[in-house]
């Protein structure tokens, strides 16, 4: 899985940006919508179910790129155990990404309501009503929408501290390309 | 990339409290976001919990209008309502239904002749599979004219001070009217003899694109009997439903549907206020009942009436009611739906 390039490629930089700010929203607007009764409720949710179905196309695309193109090495001093760490919560990342919006689906599908996007798009169901399916799926959502959020606050963690503290050039390789005529600066 | 790391510099105090600073930030604003920080907030939880009777709600049950029985029938459309909206339901043709008639109570046991409001919650599916559904009452205004106050109406009459209501009706004058409708207007003894308003406003748009403010009425064929409250008592707690279920073996139940149009500046955020009774309306078909299920396994259990569940052509309004049910029905469906071991099927897998 790992290339020998020292940097994403453009499309993953692209796309991880692009993801970590939808991924944000999706998780700030799911717990607003759920905890308010003013008329933005309506707008909110509709955002939720329409941006949740667009991670999940960009997320199919991304894991794609990452079969295809791989990982550029971690630093080669870093201890296995925290190697492990970093290769598993990139996999939960992938798992969370497709399947908390697969979960938003089935629910709804398993709740008997219709689903449209963006409007206009009438999504079909994924899933058999069911009132057991629906609490199954409803909770699975509920809860590892908290632990997709502690995921991030530990990447965003371990990431500065690469940046900050080791300065090893884990964070540029996802960094955008800024010039290449400065090479390794600091 | 860095070949290795920077030469030692002593303990990375700045920077780990830049990286503890960055995490706390982000999680203060996520609980923000929750609500977590902001208990007086009016959340959907809130509101569903301050409908619950003293003893608690009725597990497994919907947490308000939680008493009643499924049908099942048709709403044939007679064309008429393109003219106002372009949902497909409207052109003519027949929709299958499902619906559910209730008692406006959030007491599973509540006996027929105590609760003065009746419902009904339709869902009428089209063939391009969107759907329309509604939950209607048969008073002719809402008690309260905002959502704030509808919590404070359930605050005040659960409340043991015997003043609350009293208070409640002080900053609620509009209370009055709805309590002037309650007192005078006959009681029937069938949810066949019933007219159901969504009292809430909407919106249609036509084929033009342009847009009409509506509300709508299910008005019923039957004709209405009144009877007392006393003669009601006396049939028994649970006659309406045995009423309805005899009614249907007989013979289908129709009530036709009616659409009102707004004059502009009616008011359409205020489900409290009727609108004038010379406004134009719209018959645009017919619901027929075909049969009645009980509830327990039958097709209108799992079903969330969300008034903002609508077909293209009709969108909410101004008025700030559906929005609210629908952040509270939502968090009704999911604790009644997740409770099925309080109100066990009796077959196996329910229907649907
Ligand atoms: C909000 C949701 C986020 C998600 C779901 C996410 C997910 C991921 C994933 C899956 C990778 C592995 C590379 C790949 O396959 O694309 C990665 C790498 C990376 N992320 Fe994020 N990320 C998020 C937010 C952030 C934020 C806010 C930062 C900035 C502090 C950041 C900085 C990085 C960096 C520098 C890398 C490259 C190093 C590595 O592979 O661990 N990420 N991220
Ligand atoms: C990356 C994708 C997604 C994330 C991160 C996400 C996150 C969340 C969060 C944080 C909540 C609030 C949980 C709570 O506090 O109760 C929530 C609720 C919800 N989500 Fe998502 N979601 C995603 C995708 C979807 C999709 C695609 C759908 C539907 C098509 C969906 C439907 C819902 C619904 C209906 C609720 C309300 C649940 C309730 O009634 O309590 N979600 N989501
Ligand atoms: C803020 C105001 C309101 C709140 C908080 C509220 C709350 C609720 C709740 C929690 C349910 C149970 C939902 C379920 O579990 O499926 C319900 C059902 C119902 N409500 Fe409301 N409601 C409000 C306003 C209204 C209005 C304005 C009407 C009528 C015009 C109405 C008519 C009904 C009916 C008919 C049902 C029964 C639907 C069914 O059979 O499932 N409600 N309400």
């Amino acid at each position: 899985m790992t290339t020998s390039r020292t940097r994403f490629t453009a499309p993953q930089r692209l796309l991880h940006w692009l993801m970590a700010i939808c991924v944000l929203s999706m998780l700030f607007i799911g717990v607003g919508m759920v905890s308010t009764v003013a008329s933005k409720y309506l707008t909110l949710v509709q955002i939720h179910k329409s941006l949740g179905i667009g991670i999940l196309l960009l997320a199919l695309i991304r894991l794609a790129l990452r079969i295809c193109y791989g990982a550029p090495a971690l630093p080669a001093d870093i201890s296995e155990p925290m190697k492990l760490g970093a290769y598993l919560s990139q996999y939960a990342f992938y798992a969370l990404m497709i399947g908390m919006p697969l979960l938003g689906w089935g629910m709804m599908s398993a709740a008997a309501y219709p689903i449209v996007i963006f409007g206009v798009l009438h999504l079909p169901p994924i899933l058999p009503v069911s009132a057991k399916l629906h609490t199954l799926l409803w909770r699975a959502h509920f809860y590892l929408a908290f632990v997709f959020f502690a995921l991030i606050l530990l990447h965003v963690a371990a990431i500065l501290f690469h940046k900050l503290v080791r300065r090893d050039g884990v964070f540029e390789t996802m960094a955008p390309e800024i010039r290449r005529a400065k090479p390794e600066p600091k | 990339m860095a070949q290795s790391p920077p030469p030692p510099r002593g303990f990375p105090l700045g920077s780990l409290a830049i990286i503890a600073a960055v995490v706390a930030v982000a999680a203060t604003a996520f609980a923000y976001t929750a609500g977590w920080l902001s208990p007086h907030r009016l959340t959907p939880k809130k509101l569903v919990a301050s409908l619950a009777p003293a003893e608690g709600p009725a597990l497994g049950h919907r947490r308000n209008h939680t008493k009643g029985i499924c049908f099942s029938g048709t709403f044939d459309a007679n064309g008429n309502g393109s003219a106002l909206s372009k949902a497909q339901v409207f052109i003519r043709g027949q929709y299958p239904v499902i619906g559910r008639f209730n008692l406006a109570s959030p007491n599973l046991n509540a006996v027929d002749a105590m609760v003065r409001v009746r419902g009904l919650g339709i869902q009428i599916t089209q063939s391009d599979h969107q759907e329309w559904r509604s939950a209607m009452i048969d008073a002719p205004i809402f008690p309260v004219s905002t959502p704030q106050g509808f919590y404070e109406l359930q605050m005040a009459s659960g409340s043991k001070d015997p003043d609350a209501m009293k208070k409640f009706i002080g900053a609620h004058q509009e209370f009055l009217s709805f309590l002037g409708w309650a007192k005078s207007a006959p009681w029937t003894g069938s949810y066949a003899e019933q007219r159901y308003n969504s009292l809430d406003s909407f919106v249609f748009t036509d084929q033009s694109g342009a847009k009409h403010s509506i509300r709508w009425s299910l008005v019923p064929a039957a004709q209405t009997v009144p009877i007392s409250p006393d003669e009601l008592t006396k049939r028994g707690p649970d006659f309406l439903e045995k009423e309805i279920t005899e009614r249907v073996a007989a013979a289908p139940q129709r009530w036709s549907l009616v659409v009102t149009v707004a004059n502009p500046g009616d008011p359409t955020a205020d489900p409290n206020k009727a609108w004038p009774a010379d406004r134009q309306t719209v018959e645009v078909g017919t619901l027929t009942v075909q049969q009645i299920e009980a509830e327990q396994d039958g097709p209108c259990r799992d079903i969330n009436f969300d008034p903002t569940v609508l077909p293209n052509g009709i969108g909410t309004s101004d008025d700030p009611f559906p929005a609210v049910r629908s952040a509270a029905y939502s968090r009704s469906f999911n604790s009644r739906t997740a409770e099925e071991s309080h109100y066990p099927r009796t077959t196996t897998g329910g229907k649907q």
